[in-house]
């Protein structure tokens, strides 16, 4: 089997090994569940870096081929359905985010209860579909896993969940998988206009060669797929799971569904809808383009009057969201590269944020701001993590939100024209407004005075709960001192994407 | 031909068990027959000799041998599941007669599969639906089973009669009632004679695959009938009336897709998917609740018959074989549970995680297989079927396409109800720890292993497109 040969299948075959694992590891004790789960993970991080490493010695001898580490295996042969493997330097930087939020994420479920066995088999579950989503150029497998990421989630917030947890993971579950039901009537016509000369494809690759979809099709494929991936994205007006499942779900799951999940959705407008029908995306972009930016501006609103410290930070990934498919729908090289940094870190530092507030939950028993105060005193580990988290997500330079911001902006105000600068300057004010409610929390939460007298006997961070922070801090530090790195890796990946906008004007 | 004849074999050595063996061994009557029929359908995989016999109004091609193996795996499934049943002491003294009818109903599904003749299809669907009557009434003691058996004998009755009105019309403008000969006969008929016999043919097909409005009977017997019955009726019985509906269509009436049975399709598709998902949400009883559901899948199936091409036909088979796999995991379940605690409501199932994992965790494969979750069979069949309505290239299909796509999410929501009785709320446990019999629990592990395996192995459908590709000249008059 040649496909082996490909490091790329082991970022699905790792969970999936984890999975059996899991499985055979005994209902009562924990012990060999958390072993099984760490060793997962640690080998995800170690394969995500090798990943890297191959990446960029491919790059530096010169390899220019718009996807690396190719192979292809047939695998529904009428229909030409192939097990297509690829990445390019966007799906390297996701792979390598999601793998770290997967090890964060462990830890972060350290003291899972109940059913630690059934929690990690879920989890391993969704994260076999985010990986396999990311290393998939094929339409059909990448759907297919995509799916596979959805389903889990029912399960983990209804049964793991807490406050209204059956109606969010309803919600949640029947949204997004509205959305794939766009997406799969989408895949289905791209498909049977994936080639004029009768040899149908899924390959994303060859669609894109082939450029071969007519325009009156585009122009309702188009949003077909963008709306569908867009749920994902929490793309204003199909941005309502959001906010309700986040906060309904337990820590592990808001990280990986916030930090990774959501991510799949920017990921896929610009890798099927946007790079498959640039004509339509020319055509219709400025739809997308008012939504997002919207998106941008409601999100940060609605988390500024939110009490709730979970649904504060599911509004303002609504917003930094926004802005991913915001950037992406700017067209050109600078704001898309701005669009994925901003994708690594919002999905870092938000998956700190549902850490540490799980963690501040685990211990208070409430999420509400009105009932707590002065936490910097009684918790200064998770207090200063909870800082950092915060100044990244308002732009604060020297971490990964001020790069991604800036960059975004820069590109965005590259277009000359009103509207394009109009939709800027909006989407800019929400810097302000993240500010005051990121400011508000943390005076409050924080610094304010103690409310509730029985907080003073609580505990700082376990040494679990240390490693996980630390990792995604740490992280979130690198992309915003070394952004370089990361943009190197990156901005190459859209000059095709660009390139066939601009010829489909 | 062998298929039939093998078969017939099966039922008369099972009459002869029956009539001649010993009282003392009737008890193992159930394993004799279901092990006689698991051989019969593991030799039915060997090809057969392909061709035609009663003078052309009967013939086997590859096609109707697949789809045949499809029937027998699905028979042999339910036999499973119902061994434990019918050695009950009350259904005990008539055992000999359930296998003898359920053996013989498939011979008339044989038959439906295999005619190209409407006499012979005729016969086919009358042996195929009388002794179901006969079955769904086994329960003697239960006021419902009568009830659902009248029901469903007066449908069928009924049905058959509109059914032979419309061949009766088809013989009056053609002469004849072989399927090639009315193909060729009708190429340029376009009288309002040829709608209503198209019309009265879908009545009488639709009612066995219940599809909207010809389902009024299907929650009552499904609910009525006992659940080795209501298995069989939802998924094999369903599945070769729905091969034989896309042969009579595409085969006798093919000159008249577009002008006249294309469209009535359409809107009989649009309500069966969407009428028997809004009233599955609403049902508490679990075999109401999967009646409704396989109402809307029929629905789904018709889509592969709506195409009308070879892919629509591959993937309405290898839709069939996956529905088989995953409605029978549910009814397994359902059967298992009922005959030992009696209790069939969803409210039951709360917390079954608890109590039973296993089948908890066999009846979550199977509503995610039904309601199309990867990386579970259910998905695969749904995006083929899709695929095969698509290739149509019509716009109007598309927005067919779209609207059993939005179906889908109904159905997930109502199959996910069930998922979330047994694993969410898991407070309130109603049902103790279920002692199923192994001969059920292999039932349950053989329909989980296809719903798994069924779906990723590409080989099955791969080898169904094979299949059809070479049957494809009975698309010609499309």
């Amino acid at each position: 089997m040649e496909i082996f040969n490909n490091p790329l299948i082991y970022f699905v075959i790792v969970p999936l090994l984890t999975l059996l694992g899991l499985a055979l590891c005994s209902n009562k004790g924990i012990g060999a569940v958390r072993a099984v789960a760490v060793a997962g993970a640690t080998v995800l991080v170690g394969l995500a870096g090798w990943l890297v490493y191959l990446f960029l010695q491919a790059r530096g001898a010169g390899d220019t081929s718009e996807m690396l580490l190719r192979s292809d295996v047939v695998w529904y042969a009428p229909l030409n359905i192939k097990l297509a493997l690829g990445v390019d330097g966007v799906s390297v930087v996701m792979i390598v985010l999601s793998a770290f939020i997967v090890f964060a994420g462990v830890f972060a479920s350290w003291k899972m209860n109940p059913l630690p066995k059934q929690f990690f088999l879920w989890f391993y579950l969704l994260s076999t579909g985010v990986f396999g989503f990311f290393i998939s150029i094929d339409l059909f497998t990448m759907f297919m896993f995509y799916e596979v990421a959805l389903i889990p989630m029912y399960l983990l917030i209804g049964v793991w969940g807490s406050g209204n947890k059956n109606y969010s993971a309803m919600k949640l579950t029947l949204m997004l998988m509205g959305g794939s039901a766009f997406l799969m009537l989408g895949i289905i016509g791209i498909y049977f206009h994936s080639s004029t000369d009768g040899q149908l494809t899924m390959n994303i690759l060859e669609i894109a060669h082939n450029d071969a979809i007519p325009h009156d099709w585009q122009l309702w494929l188009f949003p077909l797929t963008f709306i569908g991936f867009g749920v994902l994205g929490a793309m204003f007006p199909f941005h309502t799971w959001s906010p309700d499942g986040h906060a309904s779900a337990p820590t592990a799951v808001s990280m990986l569904h916030a930090g990774v999940l959501m991510k799949l959705g920017g990921y896929g407008c610009f890798r099927i809808a946007i790079y498959l029908m640039p004509f339509a995306a020319n055509e219709l972009g400025w739809i997308f383009l008012t939504l997002t930016g919207i998106s941008i501006v409601y999100g940060a609103f609605s988390a500024c009057v939110q009490t709730d410290l979970k649904y504060i930070n599911a509004y303002s990934s609504v917003s930094h969201c926004g802005m991913v498919l915001f950037a992406i729908l700017m067209f050109n090289t600078t704001a898309m590269t701005g669009a994925v940094l901003q994708m690594l870190s919002h999905g870092l530092m938000t998956a700190l944020f549902f850490a540490l507030i799980g963690m501040i939950y685990g211990r208070t028993h409430t999420r509400d701001i009105r009932d707590m105060g002065g936490m910097m005193q009684i918790m200064p580990y998770l207090g200063v993590g909870y800082v950092i988290a915060g100044l990244a997500s308002l732009g604060l330079p020297g971490l990964s939100g001020f790069v991604a911001e800036m960059t975004i902006f820069v590109g965005s105000y590259e277009h000359a024209d009103v509207f394009h600068r109009v939709l800027t300057i909006a989407a800019t004010c929400s810097i302000v407004i993240t500010a005051v409610y990121i400011l508000r929390v943390v005076g409050k939460l924080l610094f304010g005075a103690v409310q509730n007298e029985h907080h003073r006997e609580l505990t700082d961070a376990t040494w679990e709960e240390r490693l996980s922070t630390a990792t995604l801090i740490v992280c979130v530090a690198i992309i915003g001192c070394f952004p370089n790195f990361f943009v190197n890796i990156i901005s190459d990946s859209f000059l095709p994407i660009v390139k066939a906008l601009g010829a489909a004007i | 031909m062998p298929q039939e004849i093998g078969l017939l074999l099966v039922f008369l050595l099972v009459f002869l068990y029956d009539t001649f063996m010993p009282a003392r061994s009737q008890r193992f009557l159930p394993y004799f027959t279901t092990a006689l029929f698991a051989v019969f359908t593991v030799l039915s995989f060997v090809p057969c000799q392909m061709g035609e016999a009663f003078g052309g109004m009967f013939e086997t091609n590859l096609a109707t041998w697949v789809m045949k193996c499809v029937l027998n795996i699905g028979l042999l499934l339910v036999l499973m599941q119902s061994i434990k049943w019918t050695n009950d002491d009350f259904v005990s003294v008539r055992r000999g007669e359930f296998y003898e009818l359920m053996l013989l109903t498939l011979l008339g599904m044989f038959l439906m599969v295999s005619a190209r003749h409407f006499l012979l299809f005729v016969i086919g669907l009358e042996t195929a639906s009388l002794p179901i009557a006969a079955l769904t009434a086994f329960e003697k003691r239960y006021y419902e089973s009568h009830e659902a058996a009248a029901k469903y004998i007066f449908t069928a009755i009924f049905s058959s009669a509109i059914f032979m009105l419309g061949i009766s019309f088809v013989y009056g403008m053609t002469g004849s009632l072989y399927f090639h000969d009315i193909a060729t006969a009708l190429i340029s008929e376009k009288s309002a004679l040829l709608f209503a016999a198209v019309a009265f043919v879908i009545a009488g097909v639709g009612y066995k695959l219940s599809l909207v409005p010809f389902h009024q009977w299907t929650a009552d017997v499904y609910q009525g009938a006992p659940t080795a019955v209501t298995s069989y009726l939802s998924v094999v019985s369903k599945g070769a009336a729905a091969f034989a509906f896309l042969v009579i269509l595409v085969q006798a009436f093919g000159a008249a897709y577009a002008q006249v049975w294309q469209w009535m399709l359409y809107a009989v598709i649009i309500l069966t998917i969407t009428i028997g998902n809004l009233f599955a949400i609403r049902q508490r009883n679990l075999k109401r609740f999967l009646a409704f559901s396989s109402i809307s899948q029929a629905g789904y199936i018709m889509l592969g018959v709506i195409a009308a091409n070879t892919v629509g036909m591959a993937s309405m088979m290898y839709y069939i074989l996956v529905y088989i796999f995953s409605n029978l995991a549910a009814f397994a379940v359902i059967a298992a549970i009922e005959r030992q605690s009696g209790r069939v409501t969803i409210d039951d199932y709360n917390g079954l995680f608890k109590t039973n994992p296993w089948m908890a965790f066999t009846m979550m494969l199977a509503m995610f297989s039904l309601g199309g979750i990867p990386p579970f069979a259910g998905f695969f069949s749904k995006f083929f079927i899709f695929v095969g309505a698509a290739q149509t290239g019509s716009v109007a299909i598309y927005v067919l396409v779209f609207i059993a796509l939005v179906n889908t999410i109904i159905s997930l929501y109502y199959y996910l109800l069930v998922v979330k009785a047994m694993f969410i709320r898991q407070d309130e446990c109603v049902i103790p720890y279920i002692d199923s019999h192994w001969t059920e629990e292999l039932g349950m592990t053989v329909s989980v292993m296809g719903i798994i395996a069924v779906g990723l192995a590409s080989g099955i459908y791969t080898f169904f497109s094979q299949i059809t590709e070479s049957v494809g000249h009975i698309f010609a008059m499309i």
